[in-house]
């Protein structure tokens, strides 16, 4: 093999080439105006390849993910897309996760993006990254680039394979210094394009493949390390002070309270109470002990259970049309029959199985972070906003932590931390407790859903209305990019920044005349409420797939038609209908309407089928839950779900069926048990008793999941997709085997007992 | 005042020095002996984070305090076994890709291998029995069910 000497020089004239010539003047133009340096790292271009992949002189790639996995696979995932493009051995990709020194903001976990945004983004980097290596190999070989094939890292002749050269041979080393075209965003929208073309799914090697995950193996022996398990020298343990009812802020505090407890201290500054001291235990003693006068604060919030008749007649602060054809008020009168159905959706805490924790060392010229949060970036601009010192100072090192499913109380720790390390000059360990993370955790809204259809004489559906009102899904913002964002920034008196925002589901229902829509109210609480509202996983799927797809049964019962046909009948897209009719056919489906006709009325136990559909970006899913029903207990139990699940090219089957499990039983969980619970003055759920949680007794014991193939159809997103179906293919369940209609989540043996007795 | 307690963990001892004998058993673990394995997940005996194993028995080293611990031999995830020599459950568990985020994986080893202990060949209902007490936020029950007929399978 002849050993290819090249200049730094050569190598990156051969790059200048894909700069030059090939821009075209669309939005991606407008990109240029943008400084490509990352606000985290001024070092780091987003329009250079070397921000995206390196290739080491041991053949090592590192690939900079600008995001995180959260424990679905995406690490092992988003290493096989680049090992395609790049045509190298799996091993040999190390993945860099969410550190803000070495990834650019691709916007962290969110919307379950991971695949069909970033994974796809760094594919194209990939390519380029190849598509270079062998343009240079062919200039040494003296062949045309399509003349060279590349196997393993390794380019060679086709028609000569001994005629061959590594990537290392050529990269040694060095940056490839070649410009990729960039969108000019930062976070979820942060795209790249390059003219490297990509390979057609047909000569996928890697993906499509179901290697395992990465991170299990050390999580099975207990060596993954996580940010509660960083020491620094000198490190404090703290715990923060919350007070007994919301809105009550700190007016004095007992220092004399804590003084028997070795080096424990108090650190109040503002609003802002924490207690500090060498080792954890002693922070914990601390938190029990220290003695503190609160302000007087009358929240009097409705409590939980009269949250939606309060949201029913709350003012509506803002309203917002997202779909609407036709007139449907003319289509209601000129209706034969109209229908109409609400249905409740209950406030849920991330309620995440570790509470926050995160580490934080503030110095005169930074700040370093240790936190599993879903948004390191946001975490960095944070503190830096926060503290107010320059982005580029803060480094917030990402590990793998508890899933946070959501902008669960991970950055709001993250914040905590900061402000006590800055203030007493060391680093610092915050842990949240278990009634902390309950109470104090920024949480998902509850909702009511109005739906309302008109039906003419020949049963077909000529109006359709469907309207959800809520708090706004961002009253704090879904990341701790602001320090008004964080529960630490508001005690301290940062000015707020709440937004109006709720958003809906889509599917294809083509009805005659269409509305749909939300509307928004204003928070019980303005500044550091314990129920302020963000983004909870699949933020408006479960609230108002609940609502849109039992009140599609409604529609169905109403016109005595089987759910299967009915949705069949006003579905238009394709993979909509694909999707709907697979699950059927997976389940067994008998076609009927529901509640079925053959229900032994003197029997306890009673059975029942349901089916639910959405589409989620380009997602497409329906989910059948077959249910037992106790009717003197009052026990819902899903005996079988049946997923039949469209997410365009699968990356690793393996992997994306255990993502759809295991969010379909976390998907149960939020419908029949979980509820947060608050009365006049503070949240009241404080432990696994008072916001209960899915065991094993509560989990469906069989779970089908049926991917639909489409390697030709892009890569869409499915860590969070499938979840929302839950409870509107359980509520359709239980009419089919009891002919109640359930109007609330969660499904309690006390409603549901309610409900059959009324 | 303080006092000096010893501690056989992973089949070491370890000597620390204790100034409030109703710590949990969990914060000497983390704290003393930088153990990281136990997690803190609620502190009140609710979750499993924390679990580990004293003569075998899955124990929620949150709710124990250390004055309680006597002379029982600690086991913590680690060391039921490691890559070298790995539990067969750890074995099971891996194959079946069990975790998500992994954050409950004591509370779940330990009491899936305690179980394989006291009953080599469970039933499915058996092996959902055993794990009944325990939470997971990312869902992986049915998973850990199937890891453990897994592992019977193999034994
Ligand atoms: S941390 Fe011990 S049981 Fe939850
Ligand atoms: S794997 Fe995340 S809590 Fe169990």
């Amino acid at each position: 093999m002849r050993e290819l000497e090249l200049s730094r020089r050569a190598f990156l004239s051969t790059s200048g080439v894909f700069m030059i010539g090939h821009a075209t003047p669309d939005a991606w133009a407008q990109a240029a105006k943008t400084s490509p340096k990352s606000p985290n790292n001024p070092d780091l271009l987003a329009d250079s390849l070397d921000a995206y992949l390196a290739i080491d002189k041991t053949g090592k790639v590192d690939v900079f993910y600008g995001a995180i996995d959260g424990g679905q696979g995406l690490e092992t995932s988003i290493a096989q897309m680049v090992a395609e493009e790049l045509d190298v051995p799996l091993s040999s990709i190390r993945m860099i996760m969410g550190d803000t020194r070495r990834t650019l903001n691709m916007g962290g976990a969110s919307g379950a993006q991971g695949v069909s945004r970033r994974g796809t983004s760094l594919m194209k980097a990939a390519a380029l990254a190849r598509q270079m290596l062998v343009e240079e190999a062919a200039r040494k070989f003296g062949a045309k680039p399509t003349d060279l094939d590349v196997k393993d890292g390794v380019i060679y002749l086709r028609a000569n394979p001994a005629r061959r050269i590594a990537y290392t041979k050529i990269v040694r080393g060095r940056p490839f210094q070649a410009k990729v075209r960039w969108n000019g965003q930062w976070g979820n929208p942060h795209d790249i394009a390059t003219d490297a073309p990509l390979k057609s799914y047909k000569d996928y090697r890697v993906i499509g493949q179901s290697p395992r995950r990465a991170d299990l193996t050390s999580k099975v022996f207990g060596e993954q390390k996580f940010p509660g398990d960083v020491r620094l020298p000198g490190m404090l343990h703290a715990r923060m002070v919350r007070p007994p009812v919301a809105g009550a802020v700190p007016t004095s505090v007992d220092e004399t309270s804590i003084r028997h407890i070795p080096g424990a201290k108090t650190v109040h500054i503002k609003n802002f109470l924490a207690v500090v001291a060498p080792k954890e235990w002693d922070a914990v003693r601390a938190l029990r002990a220290v003695k503190v006068e609160w302000s007087q604060s009358n929240p009097a919030f409705p409590t939980h259970r009269e949250i939606h008749a309060h949201i029913r007649k709350a003012m509506v602060t803002q309203r917002t049309i997202e779909k609407e054809n036709g007139k449907v008020e003319e289509g209601l009168v000129k209706a034969a029959r109209v229908i109409s159905g609400e249905y409740e959706y209950p406030t849920h805490s991330h309620a995440s199985m570790g509470p926050g924790c995160a580490v934080v060392d503030v110095r005169a010229n930074g700040a370093t972070i240790y936190t599993s949060t879903q948004k390191p970036h946001y975490a960095a601009d944070g503190v830096a906003d926060l503290l107010n010192i320059p982005r580029e100072s803060v480094h917030v090192v990402w590990m793998f932590g508890t899933g946070s499913y959501g902008r669960n109380d991970q950055g709001d720790a993250t914040a905590d931390a900061a402000v006590l390390s800055k203030a007493l000059g060391a680093p610092v360990r915050v842990q949240w407790m278990r009634e902390e993370s309950l109470g104090w955790d920024p949480k998902g809204t509850a909702s009511v859903n109005f739906c309302k259809a008109g039906i003419d004489e020949k049963g077909e559906v000529i109006a359709y209305e469907l309207i959800s009102r809520g708090f706004s899904r961002e009253n704090v913002a879904t990341n701790e990019g602001r320090a008004s964002g964080t529960l630490a920034g508001q005690l301290l008196g940062a000015k707020l920044e709440p937004k109006n925002t709720f958003n809906i589901p889509f599917a294809s229902y083509t009805f005659a005349n269409n509305r749909v829509g939300w509307e928004t109210i204003s928070p019980l609480m303005d500044r550091a409420s314990p129920l302020r509202s963000t983004h909870l996983r699949d933020p408006y799927g479960p609230p108002i797939l609940f609502g849109s797809e039992c009140f599609m049964d409604e529609i169905a019962v109403a016109v005595d038609m089987d759910p299967v046909d009915f949705r069949l009948r006003y579905l238009t897209h394709p993979r909509d209908k694909d999707a709907v009719r697979i699950a059927a056919e997976k389940a067994g489906w008998r076609k009927r309407a529901s509640p079925r006709k053959d229900i032994d009325s003197a029997s306890d136990v009673v059975e029942g089928r349901g089916i639910a559909y959405r589409r989620h970006f380009d997602t497409f899913i329906a989910l059948v839950a077959e249910v037992r029903v106790n009717r003197r207990s009052g026990v819902v139990e899903p005996t079988r779900l049946v997923c039949a699940h469209d997410v365009g090219l699968i990356i690793n089957p393996e992997t994306l069926r255990h993502v759809i499990e295991r969010q379909l039983i976390y998907g149960t969980s939020r419908t029949t048990v979980e509820e947060l619970a608050w009365d006049r003055n503070m949240v009241t759920s404080i432990d696994w008793n008072s916001y209960p949680v899915l065991h094993m007794r509560h989990a469906p014991p069989r779970i089908d999941i049926h991917l639909i193939e489409r390697p030709e159809a892009a890569p869409s997103g499915a860590a969070e997709m499938a979840l929302g179906l839950v409870p509107a293919a359980m509520g359709n369940a239980v009419f089919d085997a009891t002919g109640v209609r359930l109007r609330k989540i969660p499904f309690t043996p006390d409603y549901v007992k309610t409900m059959l007795n009324t | 005042m303080s006092q000096k307690m010893t501690f056989n963990v992973n089949g070491h001892r370890h000597t620390i020095l204790i100034d409030d004998p109703d710590m949990p058993l969990l914060y000497a673990l983390r704290d003393d002996l930088g153990l990281d394995n136990p997690r803190f997940g609620c502190g009140l005996g609710q979750c499993g984070a924390c679990t580990v194993h004293i003569d075998g028995v899955p124990t929620r080293s949150c709710s124990l305090p250390v004055s309680a611990v006597g002379k029982g031999r600690i086991t913590t995830l680690h060391g039921l076994g490691d890559r070298k020599k790995p539990h067969p459950l750890q074995t099971a568990w891996i194959e079946e890709q069990v975790n998500q985020c992994g954050y409950c994986i004591n509370g779940w080893l330990m009491e899936g291998a305690a179980l394989l202990a006291r009953n080599p060949k469970p039933t499915e209902e058996e092996a959902r029995a055993a794990f009944g007490d325990l939470i997971c936020r990312c869902g992986t029950h049915n998973a850990a069910v199937r890891a453990v007929l897994r592992a019977s399978k193999q034994a």
